[in-house]
């Protein structure tokens, strides 16, 4: 296996531009790809304030912050994805967009680079068909926000080859971050549990058992959970959880994957959670999150 | 804080162990509190309380009280504290309410059971409340992912903790606390909901079947 260097990593929005973030930090050279200048611009943004405040922290040197930027590029051509020893796709949730992509990068990377996916409810398999090197394609689903959480699943392709998969697995862990290895199946093994989950509290909420306050209460006290499961969907936001459940319900038929009719009847009344100031909970739409 | 005094049954799930609630009791409370296994046979109406309260297990408040038409309601209410199997007894304690409780009665078990310094959730009589209904089926369908092959037992485990922040993943949590014990109540949980999320996993069966033979878990 050629050795990774260079990384490109292809859609620069909440997820791209977290995971470039974490490959410049781990050392390596990032070329960061949207067709959308914008976003971009955005990721250059968010990217500078991120190791500003990293430097100030005293997690990282001055010096080892002008390193990264120096050796992190940004682009609206795919063809300076061509050095790239490793892709991670990031692009819109959609497989026809994602595998026209890996196509288009399969005539532009040299044949040992190796595509990873970022896809939360798509299959790798799928994505991979028809890409030319169904062989050299993995799943990498790292977590919201990348650039702060640890956990990337990883799975493989029907027809990836083992060695590549080895070596996903290295690249990952020399990115700094903490690889599972799991299945191409739906939702892998966080939304696979997580969304059906959600739905069930949605429904418990619909039938009157519980407030969204005293469900929120009997999860984080009784479970010791960080979030209660309301808050967390409005965080997601709750035309997100709409599409993960058409995604889901879509592939495995499972009655809790269906989107459940409250859950409908908010997005149709705009309550999409924290992003419209109301969800579950209200919200004053000026407060920063976290404050 | 309203007086309360406590009537003992024996083996009660949510005070195995002295806990400042049971401390706090007095003779001739404002509030009666049923405990143990034996709190819905020695249950008795009495308009005179305040409130009355009954500790569940798996089943209804609606069992010891009796209901009908969807106008049932007292000035008893139904209580837990969460707890799976034989893990300690969470802060959170569900009480339970049904269509025409005394919001009075509501009030005056909130505050004592704040008063003990536990947190207090309010829900309808459902089969399960709130967290065995939500929690059940999460657990059946990690035992059976194990089953499938999706990961490692460790990785789900590591997975979820790392993921969503659970102090504990689900493998590990059921097999600390006692494989066989999920087995009985999403088994309950079962009787009432009859989907097949909440029928009990193939490594639960298999945990009751050796507990049964006496082998432990
Ligand atoms: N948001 C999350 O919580 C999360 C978590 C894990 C994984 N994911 C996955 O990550 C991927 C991206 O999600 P996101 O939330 O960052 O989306 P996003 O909408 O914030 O960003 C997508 C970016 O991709 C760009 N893009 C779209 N098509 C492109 C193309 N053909 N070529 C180049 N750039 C293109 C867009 O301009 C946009 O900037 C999705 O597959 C999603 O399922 C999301």
């Amino acid at each position: 296996m050629t050795e990774i260097r260079t990384v490109g990593v292809c859609g620069a929005g909440t997820m791209g531009a977290g995971i470039a973030i974490v490959a410049a930090r781990a050392g390596y050279a990032v070329v960061l790809y949207d067709t959308n200048a914008d976003s971009l611009e955005r990721a250059a943004t968010q990217t500078e304030g991120f190791f500003a405040k990293s430097v100030e922290r005293g997690k990282m040197t001055e010096a080892d912050r002008d390193a990264a930027l120096a050796a992190y590029t940004r682009t609206t051509k795919l063809d300076d994805l061509a050095a790239c020893d490793a892709v991670i796709e990031a692009v819109f949730e959609n497989l026809e967009v994602k595998r026209g992509l890996l196509a288009a990068l399969h005539k532009v990377c040299p044949e040992h680079t190796i595509f990873a996916s970022n896809t939360s409810t798509l299959s790798i398999t799928e994505i991979a068909g028809g890409c030319g090197r169904e062989d050299r394609v993995v799943g990498m689903h790292f977590c919201l926000p990348a650039q702060l959480m640890k956990l990337v699943e990883m799975s493989s392709g029907l027809n990836t080859s083992e060695a590549v998969f080895a070596a996903a697995w290295a690249f990952c862990e020399a990115l700094g971050q903490r690889p599972v290895k799991t299945k191409d199946a739906p939702g892998f093994i966080l939304n696979y549990f997580l969304v059906p989950f959600n739905n069930d509290v949605i429904r418990l909420i619909e039938a009157g058992v519980a407030e969204p306050a005293d469900i929120d209460k009997a999860i984080k006290v009784g479970m010791g959970y960080k979030m209660g499961p309301c808050e967390l969907l409005d965080l997601v936001g709750l035309d997100t959880q709409v599409l993960l459940c058409e995604a889901f319900h879509g592939v495995t038929s499972d009655p809790r994957c269906a989107a459940p009719p409250l859950l409908k009847r908010m997005v149709a009344a705009g309550h999409l959670g924290r992003k419209s100031g109301r969800g579950f909970f209200t919200y004053d739409r000026n407060a920063m999150y976290g404050a | 804080m309203p007086s309360y005094s406590i009537v003992d049954t024996g083996n009660s799930r949510s005070f195995p162990v002295d806990h400042p609630f049971l401390a706090g009791a007095e003779d001739g409370g404002a509030v009666l509190v049923y405990l143990g296994i034996g709190a819905g046979d020695a249950w008795r109406a009495d308009g005179s309380k305040t409130a009355i309260l009954v500790e569940l297990g798996t089943g209804c408040l609606g069992a010891v009280t009796g209901e009908s038409r969807g106008e049932e309601g007292s000035n008893t209410l139904g209580f837990a504290r969460f707890r799976v199997g034989d893990g300690a007894p969470s802060d959170l304690v569900e009480l339970v309410r049904q269509p025409h409780s005394d919001a009075a009665a509501i009030a005056a078990a909130t505050l004592m059971l704040e008063g003990a310094g536990l947190e207090v959730s309010l829900c309808t009589d459902a089969a399960g409340r709130i967290l065995d209904r939500l929690l059940r089926p999460y657990f059946n369908e990690a035992l059976a992912k194990l089953d499938e092959g999706l990961a490692t037992a460790d990785d789900m485990d590591l997975t979820l903790k790392l993921g969503l922040g659970y102090p504990e993943g689900p493998i590990e949590l059921l097999e600390r606390t006692g494989l066989h014990h999920h087995h009985d109540v999403t088994k309950a949980l079962f009787e009432t909901y009859g989907t097949r999320h909440y029928a009990p996993a193939r490594r639960a069966v298999v945990a009751k079947q050796r507990a049964a033979r006496g082998s432990g878990t």
